[in-house]
């Protein structure tokens, strides 16, 4: 039975690939359970200086679902290649993607420049709805998101460049056409949807940012719509991200489109949720009589 | 380091006003030190609910909670028998060793919860402990009589004078000699502050936030302190009085 796939050349073991914002920088989770049995990590995203993020409160629950405010805290892009992912690669052989957010093209070309040859595949987050002046301002634009997209491909070498786009937008197929004819090698989608909850007793926002990214298994239906609408609109290879819990979610997002699947609200729920996925999938994919997950990529 | 268990209901009564001891066993420990929480996944509730674990032996321990929203109105509906996935063994608990001869223990409200067995240990271990507990009313008072069991001298001050003291805990502790060696505080954070702006010399203070993940993946738990930015799931909930920039 298969399970390996690849993106632009990189192999995975298996298309499990724990989201980025919702693994930490895979080293927190080391001592739980062994990284090896995962396809990829998407790491904590990084930006060119060291960020706190929002002020907490940054996490309400929502029905099947929750929102998160963290605003990009990460350590810097240095912090990421001179300690987080030499860290990583002693304890893990599988692919490093090196999740990228900045707040100009300019922090976009720096940081990418300085990940890319530390890592396996640069994702480039346009797409986070936490920070304000960056992030989704570069993703919910064609024009801007395709500038972004073609200054990173260049700072990115001969590393693969995904783009993790934003549901945040009218038409998300325009987007992902402008960010391939841009250069891009692949697309991650989704990110998380703008959302908001309010504190009844208190009367305000329960996030102390206002508004912040939805995501949890009450947007798998979303996710896997935009992953099928852009599957049959472009030929890059894709990431699906969005609700996935399951090993019948993953099979769902590679029938819809996707060759990789990215886990990202549940691992708050239950960190050994992509264990126990990559654990199921061979007895899922027997029982459905799939003996390589190829063959499903984008058959519906 | 984090586990996970199934637990199962032993004991779920109401122990002050709006106030639940939870009573779980289970297979392991649910911590190795006082002040380190569990986090517990409820059905159709995305999050889990983290709350302390307190008086534990083996694998029976407690959690006590207060019944403030949907996630803890099931908690209260949960009868005997019922199962529960729990997350044990998070966070850094407090360092009883900074304790030499005596101890002053100052929580408010359901923070009396976290410092239970770090009460029940120091006392174990030979040290003089003063628990000065505060709360709104007499009704919400949990705990007092068990911290006077375990032998440590209990003072309690209630905002309407109910009981005790009338005020707020850093009134009641001008009335007190404090002749203690370290001090550890929970429970509100403008009292945890106040406790720390009036209180001098070592201590340690255990802070709360919303949390995502619980294991210190997530970062939604993320507090400011005199080291950078720190997740209160991960790198705390103690931190030392010093640390925290409140």
């Amino acid at each position: 039975m298969v399970t390996e796939v690849k993106l632009c050349g990189v192999a995975l073991k298996n298309p499990v690939v724990p989201a980025s914002g919702t693994f930490g920088f895979g080293l927190e989770m080391a001592g739980v359970y062994d990284l090896n049995l995962l396809g990829g990590i998407s790491l904590k995203g990084s930006t060119r200086e060291a960020r706190f993020g929002n002020e907490c409160p940054r996490i309400a629950e929502t029905p099947d679902g929750m929102i998160n405010s963290v605003g990009l805290q990460n350590p810097g892009v240095d912090a990421l290649v001179n300690d987080k992912i030499p860290a990583l690669r002693k304890i893990y052989s599988g692919a490093v993607i090196a999740n990228i957010s900045g707040f100009s093209i300019e922090e976009y070309v720096a940081c990418c420049e300085k990940a890319a040859p530390h890592c396996d595949i640069v994702e480039l987050n346009v797409s986070c709805p936490n920070v304000h002046g960056g992030g989704m301002a570069f993703g919910t634009d064609a024009s801007s998101a395709a500038r972004v997209t073609r200054a990173a491909k260049q700072a990115c070498g001969s590393t693969p460049l995904f783009v993790k786009l934003s549901p945040n937008v009218t038409d998300i197929v325009s987007i992902a056409k402008a960010v391939e004819d841009a250069g891009a090698d692949g697309l991650t989608l989704i990110n998380t949807i703008l959302g908001m909850r309010i504190d009844i007793r208190r009367r305000t926002p329960v996030v102390a940012a206002r508004y912040g990214g939805f995501s949890g298994r009450a947007v798998f239906p979303v996710a896997l719509r935009m992953v099928n609408q852009v599957a049959k609109a472009c030929s890059l290879p894709l990431m699906g991200c969005g609700g996935v819990s399951s090993a019948r979610d993953v099979i769902e997002m590679m029938m819809a489109g996707a060759t990789a699947v990215q886990v990202g609200a549940e691992n708050l729920r239950n960190p050994l949720v992509c264990k126990q996925i990559v654990e199921e999938l061979p007895a899922l994919m027997q029982s459905l009589g799939i003996k390589d997950l190829n063959e499903i990529i984008g058959i519906v | 380091m984090m586990k996970q268990g199934i637990y199962t209901v032993v004991a779920n009564e109401l122990i002050a006003d709006r106030t639940m001891r939870m009573d779980l066993r289970g297979e392991d420990a649910p911590a190795e030190r006082a002040g380190q929480f569990v986090d517990i996944a409820l059905e159709c509730r995305f999050l889990r609910r983290p709350l302390a674990a307190t008086c534990w032996n083996g694998g029976d321990f407690s959690v006590i909670y207060k019944i403030v929203g949907e996630g803890t109105e099931q908690m209260a509906r949960m009868e005997a028998g019922a199962t529960l996935d729990i997350l044990t063994h998070l966070g850094n608990g407090f360092d009883q060793t900074l304790c030499k001869k005596k101890a002053l223990v100052v929580c408010g409200g359901l923070g009396a919860s976290p410092v239970f067995t770090l009460v029940k240990d120091l006392v174990a271990i030979g040290k003089r402990v003063t628990v000065v507990m505060g709360f709104n009313t007499e009704r919400e008072i949990f705990l007092e009589d068990d911290f006077r069991a375990l032998g440590a001298e209990v003072y309690v001050a209630t905002m309407d004078g109910s009981k005790g003291f009338k005020g707020l805990v850093t009134g009641l502790l001008e009335t007190l000699e404090r002749d203690f060696d370290v001090f550890y505080t929970c429970g509100p954070k403008v009292m945890m502050k106040a406790v720390c702006d009036m209180l001098e010399g070592p201590g340690q203070v255990s802070l709360e936030e919303r949390m995502g993940c619980g294991c210190g993946i997530c970062y939604g738990c993320t507090c400011h302190t005199t080291k950078g930015a720190r997740r209160i799931c991960a790198d705390g909930p103690v931190f030392n009085r010093e640390e925290v920039i409140w």
